[in-house]
């Protein structure tokens, strides 16, 4: 039973009228492996596909967002030019959790991308917004 | 309701046990599954070369033949599956890599599957997601 798939895998992605909104929750540093860069990837097609997107920094995940890193010392590319498109596919609904960079010493004023701080209470509110929630 | 169900852990790990007990229990209550889609490292849970000690739960072929034996939708992303060397007979062919280790009823395709699947989802349930 073979299906027939468009290349892109995205056949009945351009028929929706009333899309439903996703928010990506992002949990991993960005040299942990490629889990960050995957949980990129899923916004990026999604914002090709100009899906309502949201992509929240959670934990680990908010390492992604430190400024002037040097991946280049690790041998690994650098994840901050590809974060840096997320605007440009669309994707500007943009967290971070306040608790989380506070917990790392960082600082929500000193971010490689803008994204909004929210506290916990917010964060709640952020994922009851959202018809469907990816974690990785 | 209709359910996509999405794996981001290995065969090895609890939580690709959880996502077949969770799907087969969503078909048992008469529920639709839309599309499995397996991420991450939740593409080895899709591998054919797993082998499994005799006393130990063989998920990857209990994967198998759950998708076969409901005609499942079964994505396995592309992407995410060459990165760790699973690779149907075209992608083998294509690298020119000596081992085919994706056997049907599992298919290779893109992102553009999950986003599509999400939609047309009432739920989208995730399993072995950091």
């Amino acid at each position: 039973m073979k299906r027939h798939r468009s290349p892109i895998g995205s056949s009945a992605l351009g028929a929706i009228e009333m899309a439903k909104s996703l928010l990506i929750i992002s949990r991993q540093a960005p040299w942990s492996g490629p889990g960050a860069r995957e949980a990129l990837d899923i916004a990026l097609a999604g914002g090709a596909f100009d899906l309502p997107l949201g992509v929240l920094f959670l934990d680990d995940g908010v390492f992604q967002l430190q400024a002037a890193q040097q991946p280049g010392q690790l041998q690994q590319k650098n994840l901050a030019a590809n974060l840096q498109a997320l605007p440009m596919f669309g994707v500007d609904e943009l967290f971070v959790s306040s608790v989380s960079l506070a917990e790392r010493g960082m600082d929500a004023g000193n971010l490689s991308l803008a994204a909004q701080p929210l506290d916990e209470a917010e964060l709640s509110a952020l994922v009851d917004r959202y018809d469907q929630v990816i974690t990785l | 309701m209709k359910f996509a169900i999405a794996v981001f852990s290995p065969a090895h790990a609890p939580s690709s046990r959880r996502a077949l007990l969770f799907a087969q229990a969503a078909l048992a209550g008469g529920h639709e599954i839309v599309r499995l889609f397996f991420y991450q490292d939740g593409v080895h849970s899709a591998s054919g070369n797993i082998v499994t000690p005799q006393d130990e739960q063989d998920v990857p072929a209990q994967w198998r033949e759950f998708v076969t034996q409901h005609g499942l939708d079964a994505v396995v992303c592309i992407a995410a599956a060459l990165r760790r060397g699973v690779l149907d007979e075209q992608e083998a062919q294509r690298y020119q890599r000596t081992a085919v280790n994706l056997p049907a009823p599992w298919e290779l395709s893109g992102l553009g599957q999950l986003h599509e699947a999400a939609q047309v989802a009432d739920r989208l349930v995730c399993f072995g997601g950091n």
